[in-house]
């Protein structure tokens, strides 16, 4: 998908700009940059919006206002904790192992954003289409669990290390349920490309793979969603920062702008999960109606306006996409301010005991379903 | 494999201590084989200040044992030296005492309902205890200004009558608060994951708490029905009819930390029944008995405790006939209950020892004094 980016634009600057010949490598490298920023750009307004939207959430479920001062309704309230944020004295504690404890956040940064890069927000809209997405998704969120290991470890502290230990046990555990339920999709659709995963399930909301082979699916649904509130250490699952216990857990040390690296990195990788989740089982920028709703302009005006149509098209896909994720988000942050938290053991019981076999039956079930 | 184990400070500074008690762990991974409470970074020689100060001045400082039951702390003093001086006093008063303690004590059961969820991770129980916990104080601050030390009561009464409205005030609260201990307990008390994480966790056997001197609802999530205000009724608790919560392994074992904090969620229902005897019953009077700002009482000494929110809370005065107590001594629930601490906490995890550190509903000035 880049590559038809870059061709398109490359053709339409020489067609147009015919004094510029610059060598296509040149082109490549911008694009990586002009991409890399939308991406960084994208999913860090989302986390600071996150964070905004989980605290008016928190303020609704606990009858208070929450953050409404600055701008409009408190939106702006991010942009003023990310200033305060940067302005912070950076402390880095003398025992610290220093390279270590300065390049965590940016490795959790390349696990948070790299899923980014393999996600399709619409119909053509995405920044590269791989066939092996889901296998690169899987692999490159496993540098989350590295980033939490290193952050824990290198904060030479014992709360954070206790942090640090936590979420490698927990994040590796529930990695699992969350691979075979990946792997029940694969089954369904034979391939591990995210637009022909979503391309399997037009035509409305009972093609979605949620509701496709009741109710085994819908169990893979409810077992990846667990697992992924797990994976993105969410409440009843935060063991690793669980503040009541471990003061910060892995963050304890971090202060400033490494902090809110932490910070936005959750909320991203929140939305990543939602979005994974949402491309898999709930049909991705599918509509859920069976009908198209650009049908009512007719044919005559569809016609003659291409353009305005295609754009119309991805507007509508982009809007399915996002209201799903973001019901998806929201259903987590609404757990998050009701649930009490697990005990560590009794998190590792219900990955190993709970969510294993019921992911592995499933899998026998739909194995079995589309054999039959 | 060699491993070895882990020392670890928890505290002065940290969430769940409850103020600044220090607990030093030794740990085996997540698991706490030794943990040691290390107290006294808030003493503030509270029972000296007693000797140098006149009976009518340590009133505000019994405000400081325990700041979330204030009232009950004032209560408990003025009934020790009125037994040492054997003063009268007026039942409109004894009244009044009553009606603020019992609202003291619902309030610092709501503090402890709240904190109990946060300990256990879930953030918006504190928020709906202290909501409630409000429009206590609110009434707090009618009677007497104060909304955390009251300093209300007086050695023979209380310092003032109930203001205007009041008694309608305190009825139309808890008509609506009794249902809001339903919500509560479908938010937390009853909650699945709640359960699992407090149910079993720090027993504490009944022979063990006597043995540590537990009182209160420690003592009765154990399965041990003493209370003073039923086993040796003071001031004019003998006129309501109210029960006496006790553990009783509803879920899980008695005495464990579930059991402790049912208790609580039960003695708050128990509070709005007596509040509520106390508001029709209570007849018109005096609510002050006569004693002079120089106040000398008898030589002696008096032992006097009562049913605190924590547990029983004593205080022995001895006098040599001057104003001021010659030894003022404060025995002080939480003291007790921390001790028992590191016997039940033993061999659990981290995790869970927050919990039970927290069923124990300890207040750290109230150790320190």
């Amino acid at each position: 998908m880049l590559k038809e980016y870059i061709d398109a634009i490359k053709g339409f600057a020489e067609r147009n700009l015919p004094v510029i010949n610059v060598p296509v490598e040149l082109w490549y490298i911008a694009w990586i940059f002009i991409f890399g920023g939308a991406i960084l750009g994208g999913a860090l307004l989302f986390a600071g919006l996150g964070a905004y939207v989980e605290r008016r959430v928190a303020g609704f479920l606990q009858s208070r206002l929450g953050p409404n001062r600055v701008g409009p309704q408190g939106l702006l309230q991010f942009m003023a904790d990310g200033i305060k944020l940067v302005l912070k004295e950076d402390l880095i504690p003398d025992a610290a192992d220093k390279l270590l404890f300065r390049a965590a956040p940016y490795v959790l940064f390349i696990g948070t954003l790299g899923v980014f890069a393999a996600l399709p927000f619409a119909q053509n809209i995405g920044i590269t289409n791989i066939n092996i997405g889901l296998l690169y998704i899987m692999a490159i969120s496993s540098f989350v669990v590295i980033a939490i290991i290193m952050a824990g470890w290198a904060s030479a502290n014992k709360w954070s290390l206790y942090g640090g230990m936590r979420s490698a046990a927990q994040i590796i555990s529930y990695e699992i349920p969350i691979g075979i339920s990946f792997l029940l999709v694969i089954m369904i659709t034979g391939t591990m490309n995210m637009h022909q995963i979503i391309e399997g399930q037009a035509g409305g909301l009972h093609r979605w793979f949620v509701f496709r082979y009741p109710p085994f699916t819908m169990i893979a649904f409810l077992v990846y969603y667990v697992a992924a509130m797990a994976e993105v250490n969410r409440t009843p699952f935060d063991i690793p920062e669980a503040e009541s216990e471990l003061v910060g857990g892995f963050h304890t040390e971090y202060s400033g702008m490494r902090f809110a690296m932490f910070y936005m990195a959750e909320y991203a990788n929140m939305f990543a999960v939602s979005a994974i989740g949402t491309i898999l089982f709930l049909g991705g920028w599918q509509s859920p109606l069976p009908f198209n709703i650009l049908v009512p302009l007719g044919t005559d005006f569809i016609s003659s306006n291409q353009f305005f149509i295609q754009m119309l098209i991805w507007l509508e896909g982009f809007g399915w996409f996002l209201s799903k994720v973001l019901w998806l988000v929201f259903l987590m942050m609404w757990l998050r301010w009701t649930l009490p938290r697990y005990r560590v053991d009794q998190l590792m019981a219900v990955c190993w005991k709970v969510l294993l076999p019921v992911a592995f039956f499933n899998m026998l079930a739909v194995g079995l379903w589309l054999l039959l | 494999m060699q491993t070895e184990e882990m020392m670890i400070n928890m505290g002065p500074q940290h969430p769940s201590t409850h103020g600044v008690l220090r607990m030093i762990l030794r740990t085996d991974g997540e698991v706490v084989s030794e943990a040691t409470p290390n107290i006294g970074y808030l003493h503030r020689g509270l029972e000296k200040i007693g000797e140098k100060l006149n009976y009518h001045q340590f009133m505000p400082y019994t405000d400081r044992i325990d700041y979330l039951a204030a009232m009950n702390c004032n209560m408990a003093y003025a009934m020790a030296v009125e037994k040492l001086a054997a003063i009268e006093v007026p039942e409109r008063a004894q009244y009044i005492r009553v009606i603020m303690a019992e609202f003291n004590r619902i309030a610092s059961h709501l503090v402890f309902f709240g904190t109990s969820g946060l300990e256990a991770g879930a953030w918006t129980p504190i928020v709906y205890g202290f909501r409630e916990r409000e429009t206590i104080l609110d009434l707090f601050e009618m009677t007497c200004g104060a909304r955390l030390t009251y300093n209300y009561m007086r050695i023979g009464g209380v310092s003032a009558d109930l203001p205007d409205g009041f008694i309608r005030k305190a009825e139309e609260f808890l008509d609506y608060f009794e249902p809001k201990v339903k919500e509560y307990n479908n938010l937390l008390t009853y909650n699945r994951i709640f359960i699992n994480r407090m149910v079993n966790i720090g027993v504490m056997r009944p022979e063990l708490a006597i043995a540590y001197g537990v009182t209160g609802p420690n003592l009765r999530g154990s399965g041990v029905k003493w209370d003073l205000r039923k086993n040796e009724s003071y001031s004019v608790y003998d006129k309501f009819e109210f029960e006496v919560p006790v553990g009783t392994g509803e879920l899980g074992t008695v005495g464990d930390a579930w059991n402790r904090y049912r208790v609580r969620m039960l003695e708050i229902e128990q509070s709005v029944k007596i509040i509520r005897q106390a508001l029709k019953q209570i007849p018109q009077g005096e609510v002050k008995a006569k004693v002079g700002r120089v106040f000398k009482p008898p030589a002696g000494e008096v032992y006097v405790r009562a049913e605190n929110p924590r547990g029983e809370l004593g205080f022995y005065i001895i006098s040599d006939g001057s104003a001021n107590p010659y030894r003022l001594r404060i025995r002080a629930p939480s003291f007790n209950n921390i001790s028992v601490a590191s016997e039940i906490v033993r061999n659990t995890m981290i995790a869970d020892m927050v919990l039970i550190l927290g069923s124990l509903d300890v207040v750290l000035p109230e150790i320190d004094r």
